[in-house]
């Protein structure tokens, strides 16, 4: 029994010892963290003219430049409403997911020198380029609310659900993080084949293209399509946030329960993600 | 007594692949490379370390030392043993750990105090303590990649010199630098040994080892060959060095170069082993080619077995009254007389000829013999003369 065993004295110090290394030990990686994450940003601040606004503009060039693509060439928006928005909201969620998982790819080997001379927390280089993506997102966030007024939205209380979104969003790129930058660690390729991986990702994915142009074509390519975490959270942000329009998962697939098979993919996998960095990490120093 | 850190029969072995498999394709195409070598670094290595003991490991290069430091702090597994640890531990292995040179040096300070673990706000309290002792207060807005390495090294020294753990590892590599900064890393591990605090020291310098530890091992090809105090270790680091022991000095050939034209022969030193502070004679017969007729420089020099020069009688800005010179026409003995002022160990005698016009050297002949002194107790000076010392009150 626990507490008969805490009676003892000998018993309560030595749980006060491990909860007092415990505390230690995150405030150790917290500190870590905020350093690695301040580091990060005051580079980008300082080593280029526009410095950190580089971040902001990539996405809203590439936005320009597929807005005026797909949107008005090629009419990708196939009559919807708030196209401006929902494109824009799309690059933004997928651009985030990009950078924290291609960040992820070499963020354990970019620390080579310290991994060979220093013990530390292994996942906290991860969790800083996750932090710091997640900055340039919120940040990003603001420049799309701004548009948003321009461009038009949809907003009503249904938009709260946008904040579960945006954390399984964060769980889901920092999960894939973890695999990729324990398994660059090993294999050097991972870099290029993620790469090219991201590049079919952004077709897979509705992000200048609406869904229901491809449900016009074929309903089961539609569902497949959309069972893919990225695209569910992205056509539910969409949903939430732009306009009702949006094709879902809901409108695909009429049982409630595939509305599942995204979240507990993306809970299933950061797991193992983890598991797996965590089984990996102790060899990181001897194999970077 | 409270163990700090508790060592269990510790190996580690490296697999190290003839090519490394670090692409897909070396996988996938196993079949083609899988030749690998096994590296067995550490044999089984045991020992326990008290708290507040300043602990020494030596060895040679290559003996398993950094792999048994980097087990130790933690960054290495070990492929079987254990370490236990009570409290905390920062390893000071290397100095500036993290730093970016594209950040300033004050931007650093934060960086680098984080990995050995103090917050923001602890280096806040601290910061101008360290400018001041890094010396560098006009200097805290550059980038770090404009400073030189002598200031890069400062500015890391005195971070390191804050850190505050229950358990620290040095590396004697730290102690590299201008004589002024090597005085300020000794001044901080005496500080360290006062402090109590419990140091993991490895060191190539068994003076400092002497100095500092109050116990020390000695690892040899992975394995712990000798435990006990620091004086014993360093012993017994010393013989690592030494050539195996022979009965006669004379039989002792070392190694010789120069021009032949003249050759040492039959070295001897008496006495081979001394307790006292009686003189040390040195014996050889020079014997020039047929027809040579020069004016020759005669030098002896001794080493100990770590091969530090400890005196000497040549060398090219010895004055005119401290070089011998003869005329050398035919075999000549030379006798020398060394005053025994030797510290406790093993010494080897070089001999040296050189023309002594042009100061070409004829013949050097390193380890020509060797000699042992023992002195009860030892000091960890270099030197032991007999000091008198004279106390006289005034008034």
């Amino acid at each position: 029994m626990l507490a008969a065993g805490l009676r003892d004295p000998k018993d309560v110090a030595s749980v006060r010892k491990r909860l007092a290394d415990l505390r230690q030990q995150y405030s150790y990686a917290a500190v870590l963290v905020r350093e690695l994450v301040a580091t990060d940003f005051r580079i980008k601040y300082q080593s280029s003219f526009l410095g950190y606004l580089w971040s902001l503009l990539r996405p809203l060039f590439m936005f320009v430049i597929m807005y005026i693509f797909f949107g008005i060439f090629l009419g990708a928006g196939g009559g919807l409403p708030n196209y401006a928005s929902y494109l824009l909201l799309g690059i933004l969620l997928w651009n985030f997911f990009a950078e924290v998982t291609s960040g992820g790819v070499t963020a354990v080997v970019g620390q080579a020198g310290m991994l060979r001379k220093l013990y530390f927390p292994k996942y906290t280089v991860i969790l800083s380029v996750a932090i710091t993506s997640f900055i340039n997102l919120l940040i990003n966030g603001v420049v799309l609310a701004i548009l948003m007024s321009v461009f038009g939205a949809d907003i009503g209380w249904e938009s709260f659900l946008l904040i579960p979104l945006v954390i399984e969003l964060a769980i889901f790129g920092t999960g894939v993080a973890f695999m990729l930058s324990a398994l660059y660690v090993r294999f050097r390729d991972t870099g290029y084949v993620w790469d090219i991986l991201l590049q079919a990702g952004m077709y897979v994915t509705p992000i200048f293209y609406s869904l229901s142009f491809v449900r016009g074509k074929s309903l089961w390519t539609a569902a497949f399509l959309s069972l893919n975490p990225m695209a569910q959270i992205i056509q539910d942000v969409r949903y939430v946030m732009i306009t009702k329009q949006t094709t879902t998962l809901d409108d695909l697939v009429r049982t409630g329960w595939f509305r599942l098979i995204p979240i507990a993919f993306v809970l299933a996998f950061t797991s193992w993600a983890i598991w797996f960095f965590k089984r990996r990490a102790p060899m990181f120093a001897e194999e970077v | 007594m409270d163990i700090a850190l508790s060592v269990k029969d510790i190996h580690k072995e490296f697999i190290l692949p003839h090519e490394r498999h670090s692409s897909l394709k070396a996988v996938l195409m196993r079949t083609r490379d899988r030749g690998y070598e096994m590296q067995h670094v550490l044999r089984g290595v045991s020992f326990d370390i008290p708290k507040g003991e300043f602990f020494g490991i030596v060895g040679r290069n290559g003996s398993g030392k950094s792999t048994l430091l980097k087990i130790l702090a933690g960054i290495y597994q070990p492929t079987s043993g254990t370490v236990e640890r009570d409290g905390s531990l920062v390893p000071l292995i290397e100095l500036g750990v993290g730093f970016n040179p594209e950040l300033s040096a004050r931007d650093n300070v934060y960086l680098n105090g984080a990995m050995v673990g103090f917050s923001r706000r602890q280096v806040d309290g601290m910061y101008d303590d360290i400018v001041e002792f890094a010396g560098l207060s006009q200097f805290m807005d550059q980038k770090l990649k404009n400073y030189s390495s002598g200031m890069q090294v400062r500015l890391a020294f005195s971070i390191a010199t804050r850190t505050k753990a229950d358990i620290l590892l040095l590396d004697e590599v730290l102690a590299v630098g201008d004589a002024d900064f090597q005085r300020k890393c000794l001044a901080y591990f005496h500080d360290l040994k006062q402090s109590g605090a419990t140091v993991i020291f490895v060191s190539h310098s068994m003076d400092s080892v002497r100095e500092f530890c109050d116990r020390a091992v000695l690892l040899e090809q992975g394995e712990l060959v000798a435990a006990g105090t620091a004086d014993e270790v360093a012993q017994a680091y010393t013989r690592l060095f030494s050539p195996p022991p022979e009965p006669e000095s004379e039989g002792a050939d070392g190694q010789r170069f120069g021009t032949g034209d003249v050759r040492f022969e039959h070295a001897e030193v008496s006495p081979e082993f001394t307790e006292t502070d009686d003189d040390i004679a040195i014996t050889a017969r020079l014997s020039p080619r047929a027809g040579f007729d020069r004016r020759v420089r005669l030098g002896v020099l001794i080493r100990t077995a770590e091969g530090t020069h400890v005196l000497g009688s040549n060398s090219a800005t010895a004055t005119e009254a401290r070089a011998f010179e003869a005329e050398v026409t035919g075999s000549t003995d030379i006798h020398w007389h060394v005053p025994n002022i030797l510290n406790d160990g093993d010494y080897s005698v070089t001999l040296i000829a050189a023309d002594a016009a042009s100061h070409e050297i004829l013949e050097q002949w390193d380890e020509a013999a060797h000699f042992s002194v023992r002195r009860e107790p030892r000091t960890t000076n270099l030197m032991a003369p007999s000091i008198s010392l004279a106390v006289v009150p005034v008034g």
